[in-house]
């Protein structure tokens, strides 16, 4: 351990120092205030005759005569099991007013990355109990699938739907729930709380929070130390570890202030050009590992700045992660819950977990087809808007009828609705059956055969 | 420049200055740019990237945690290497040629840094056939005899590029490994079954050639439209989602060439595990052996040190240029170069380098270029004739291709594959855009489809490009008025649009017999289609109602047909059936 005080100069939440000698880089910092609190920070360049220094709880307070402590290792979180059921600080401090953790283990925040050669493809079916979710774009255990949401739309919901809903057909296994929050507001984070009280999901789960009020710069370790007590779990205890993140733009915002602090040359709209690589270092920690029983599973929410999908923090995301659900103003405006897209959302590994023996034969075609005669009249009401609905023909005005029943029969749901995949599928079923059998093309005529013809000999009996 | 087969290096040692992420620079060092050099107590492998005054700034392959100023960087004397022989065929390496089943088993789980492992096996004992004797010259990158890598592959051992005389002696047919001699030349130099190669330094070769042959690829829309020839470059930008990856491993399943090197850089862990799982089960079109036998992999995913991914491209085109000298045909696809380049930028940006577009360095439109000029069909140093296909993928910000990255890379390849999120958020997959796309190959290449599939290819094919432009001149006018006010003619224009696009267009890479359509029943189908066409213009010319045409049994018939293992039969059937129905049609009249 080594100490000095040669504070140059504080800038944002980075402070400099000169003459600190043996400064290793990203090691971790602890800075001692005369009124007896303490900041903890990490090294982000060093040399010898400049060490900068971020500081995660805020620079306020600090001057050119604190102390500051470099600890010769890199920054460590301490785990353990009894953090099942806890609530604690972006930092790790408990908030619940409970006993400190004795700690298991004491890991680096930042992980390590799998060696891709032992990583197990995921191929576990979760099921949601929401249509737009398990039918159109499944989620799978060890999948990293964010929800891309605006702000004033109901992604806290559907997450907190997900989280009480979410299981695997005919598995015991355990699980638990980590809930992550990134400069979220107070009543954000109370509505959270209290569902998990109350649904008894904070048994089998842990919260931290960095709210908004909280120090921006700790939103850079919360996402890692949670994941690094996700990771403890999932491969220590072989449980299948849900990981909720909300709100990654927050954390980005974080990383830009640090960006501009340090002076750096930024990368599109202000964000530093390394935050595709840092953004990968936490999303990648998804995953399953190859000879392990458990998994990580991650469900990140960001809110897309005025709705843009290209904006960098969704775009960097979308490369990253394993498809994205998109959740939609134009759908919630009609009312309609669940109001996700379901045309530009996408899972990437939904077809490793779905069909025969994981969910049902037909689910691929169901899914196809259901995409392609969405997409087809929802290209029908633009033509509609223009030109009216008389100069449809017969089998284009099925398709335009298709796209209202699809969104009212199979998007929309109740917050509390928990549906069996089977039901969704069938409901799938049902309103494919009034389009014409030629047009689908995306189903086998043994698929169609065996399932279409039921609906029309009894409508509206499927669930 | 020396080849050594070790480590001979003047060790010079120098200190630490600064630490800034990947990238490091030293003081009191004499290293040479782009030498290798060991850092720190754990030695950890860097590169010399820039030489500034007394400082030497270099990029660490590794994790830089916990260097600090004044820890040691030692010299190699050699610049990154790889080694190139027998035992690379099925292996997964990471940047820089460290096979990850040996980092497995030296570290777990997890990567962690500090290791060091071989490219290739020392030990493991081939059975090497001499073709040659003693006496015969050998002139540089020859042929002196070869190992079975596998069941369905010769691997043919080469004097290094640039290593020629007389043999004095040569070992007999047997057992041995890589480190062995095998030939002694009488200028005292030798041969063994490896080389080590600078990953920087494209390989030599006699004479470039103009690429003449298609690279089959069984993907209608890329082998009909926008061909990509065997020595030849592509690329293939899009979105995110928007199916560069699936488009790549599809290639790499069913291209017809020796040898796949397949370069995950900087993109996720779990679609190489995909590959290593899927490709040892699955089937080589073209030897009927699996898969996994005429594979590379190159792994540095998004969460591994970053320079690391910047040198996994080079390691790739190495070893893919080293099995072209082979004389085989060589497909290398890159996914993405744009994490390729953004590697570029990012180490730039830590040099504090004046920035170019966007923040990228000057260099990235030289780089990129000179990685794509290392693809091309040869005459080889020992005079066989072998390619290296190159396909990149390209990942811009926001889906953007007035990106640097994008534009850049077009300057430089000749076919542009454009994925098109408007179509992959349908579903049509795969999601190349018929209007946006181009092959520069295609005219040197017509030759080659009118003789060896059909006479009829060009024209085939140029007829339905003309209806899929009209289609889309028709469907701004459809927007406006409706599909009901356009002539019969053109409403039935646009339903075999709608059926290029439905039938021929969109492939389903997950369907068995689908996934990959032979170059003659790819004209097969397009046939039937135009012909379809053809008679139904004619019917209506002849009064046919519309309605009538689209009710055929021959129009619905050709839908499924390409899902259909007894295809041939089937399609004979369909153009059977096509000629009763307008006949009767006609009789109708
Ligand atoms: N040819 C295809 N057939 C069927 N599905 C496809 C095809 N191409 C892409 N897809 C679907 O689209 C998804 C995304 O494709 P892919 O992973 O190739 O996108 P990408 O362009 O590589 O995206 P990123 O830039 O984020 O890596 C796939 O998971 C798959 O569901
Ligand atoms: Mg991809």
């Amino acid at each position: 351990m080594k100490e000095y005080k040669t504070i140059t100069s504080v800038k944002g939440p980075l402070i400099f120092l000169e003459r600190a000698k043996n400064v290793g880089y990203g090691e971790y910092v602890k800075i001692t205030l005369s009124d007896g609190s303490s900041k903890r920070g990490q090294v982000l360049e060093t040399s010898e005759n400049k060490v900068v220094v971020q500081i995660f709880e805020g620079t306020r307070n600090i001057d050119k005569n604190t102390y500051v402590k470099f600890y010769g290792d890199v920054l460590k979180f301490s785990v353990s099991y009894d953090m099942l059921g806890r609530v604690f600080s972006g930092s790790g401090n408990p908030l619940d007013g409970g006993p400190k953790v004795i700690p298991e283990a004491r890991l680096d925040i930042n992980g390590l990355p799998i060696n891709p050669y032992k990583r197990a493809p995921p191929h576990e079916f979760i099921q949601t109990g929401v249509s737009a979710i398990d039918g159109m774009n499944s989620l799978i255990r060890g999948q990293k699938l964010p929800i891309f949401s605006g702000s004033g739309l109901p992604h806290n919901e559907l997450a907190l739907q997900i989280a009480r809903q979410a299981t695997v057909l005919d598995c015991t296994e355990s699980f638990a729930v980590i809930f992550v929050a990134m400069g979220i507001t107070e009543e954000e984070a109370k509505y959270f709380i209290s569902d998990f009280e109350k649904t008894g999901a904070l048994e089998k789960g842990i919260v931290f929070l960095n709210l908004a009020s909280d120090p921006s710069i700790e939103r850079i370790i919360v996402p890692r130390i949670a994941l690094t007590t996700a990771e403890f779990f999932a491969f220590n205890y072989g449980m299948h570890v849900l990981v909720i993140m909300t709100d990654m733009t927050n954390y980005c915002e974080a990383l830009r202030e640090i960006g501009s602090a340090r002076e750096e040359v930024p990368g599109r709209r202000g964000y530093p050009g390394y935050m595709y690589t840092d953004l990968a270092s936490i999303y990648e920690r998804a995953g399953r590992i190859d000879g392990k029983s458990g998994s990580v599973t991650q469900v990140p929410i960001l809110t897309m700045p005025g709705d843009d999908i290209t904006h960098p923090i969704p775009d960097l995301s979308g490369y990253i992660t394993e498809g994205q659900i998109i959740v939609s103003r134009d759908l919630q405006r009609k009312g309609i819950y669940p109001p996700i897209d379901v045309l530009p959302s996408l899972s990437r590994l939904m077809g490793k977990g779905i069909g025969k023996d994981r969910t049902r034969e037909d689910h691929k075609s169901v899914s196809d087809q259901l995409y392609a005669a969405y997409a087809e009249g929802k290209d029908l009401r633009g033509i509609v808007s223009i030109v009216g609905k008389e100069s449809l023909s017969k089998s284009d005005k099925l398709f335009l009828d298709f796209a209202d029943d699809f969104e009212k029969k199979f998007i929309a749901q109740k917050s509390n609705e928990n549906r069996r995949i089977q039901t969704t599928l069938d409901i799938g079923w049902e309103i494919l059956s009034k389009l014409p059998e030629e047009k689908l093309l995306r189903i086998s005529d043994e698929l169609i055969g065996k399932y279409i013809r039921r609906f029309k000999d009894a409508p509206n009996k499927a669930y | 420049m020396e080849l050594t087969y070790g480590v001979i290096n003047l060790e010079n040692k120098g200190i630490i200055y600064r630490v800034s992420g990947p990238v490091i620079a030293a003081t009191n060092i004499d290293a040479k740019m782009n030498e290798l050099v060991r850092v720190g107590n754990e030695g950890l492998f860097g590169e010399v990237i820039e030489i500034d005054h007394d400082k030497t700034i270099i990029q660490v392959y590794e994790d830089t945690s916990l260097l600090k100023p004044g820890d040691e960087v030692t010299t190699t004397g050699m610049p990154l290497s790889i080694d190139l022989g027998p035992g690379l065929l099925g292996s997964i390496y990471d940047g820089v040629q460290r096979p990850l089943p040996k980092l497995f088993e030296q570290m777990g789980e997890y990567i962690k840094r500090g290791a060091e492992a071989p490219g290739i096996d020392r030990k493991k004992k081939w059975e090497f056939f001499p073709l040659k004797k003693k006496g015969n010259k050998i002139n540089f990158g020859e042929i002196v005899g070869y190992v079975n890598e596998n069941e369905h592959t010769k691997h043919f051992i080469m004097s290094p590029p640039n290593i020629q005389g007389e043999i004095i002696d040569i070992v007999g047919q047997g057992e041995y490994t890589v480190e062995d001699i095998l030939c002694k030349l009488d200028n005292g130099a030798v041969i063994k079954m490896y080389q080590r190669w600078p990953v920087k330094v494209p390989r030599p070769f006699k004479d470039k050639m103009i690429p003449n042959a298609p690279l089959v690829t069984g993907k209608r829309i890329i082998d009909v439209f926008f061909p990509l020839a065997k020595g030849g470059t592509a690329a293939i930008p899009g979105p995110f989602g928007s199916g560069k990856t699936v488009t790549q491993q599809q290639l790499a399943k069913w291209s017809d060439t020796k040898v796949v090197v397949y370069i995950g850089c900087g993109e996720r862990g779990n679609e190489m595990i995909d590959v290593l799982t899927e490709f040892p089960k699955l089937v080589d079109p073209v030897t009927g052996g699996p898969l996994m036998d005429r594979t590379v992999l190159i792994a540095n995913t998004s969460n591994m040190p970053v320079a690391a991914r910047e040198a996994s491209i080079y390691t790739g085109i190495t070893i893919a240029e080293y099995y072209r000298d082979m004389g085989y045909d060589v497909a290398l696809m890159a996914d993405s170069t744009s994490r390729w380049a953004e590697a570029m930028r990012e180490i730039s940006s830590r040099l504090e380098e004046m920035p170019g577009e966007e923040g990228y360095p000057a260099y990235l439109s030289s780089r990129l270029s000179s990685f794509y000029e290392r693809a091309g069909i040869v005459v080889t140093l020992g005079g066989k004739i072998g390619s290296v296909t190159v396909i990149g993928a390209v990942s811009p910000p926001g889906g953007d291709f007035s990106e640097p990255v994008v534009q850049n890379t077009l300057r430089i390849t000749k076919t542009f594959w454009a994925l098109d999120s408007n179509l992959s958020q349908k579903r049509h997959f795969p999601s190349i855009n018929w209007l946006d796309s181009y092959s520069l190959y295609y005219d040197s290449l017509k030759e080659w489809f009118e003789s060896k599939i059909s006479i009829d290819w060009d024209r085939t094919r140029a007829e339905a490009m003309r209806i899929l432009q009209k289609e889309a001149e028709l469907q701004e006018i459809v927007q406006l008025v409706g599909a009901d006010a356009l002539p019969p003619d053109q409403q039935f224009l646009l339903d075999v649009a709608r059926m290029l696009r439905e039938i021929f267009l969109q492939q389903d890479s997950y369907h068995e017999v689908d996934e990959f359509q032979s170059l003659k029943r790819q004209f097969s189908l397009l046939n039937a289609i135009i012909r379809f066409s053809r008679l139904g213009n004619n019917a209506i010319e002849n009064g046919v109602e519309i309605d009538k045409l689209l009710k055929l049994e021959s129009r619905t018939e050709i839908s499924k047909v390409r899902y259909r293992k007894d295809f041939e039969s089937k399609i004979g059937l369909i153009n059977e059936t096509m000629s009763k129905e307008f006949k009767a049609l006609l009789g109708e009249q």
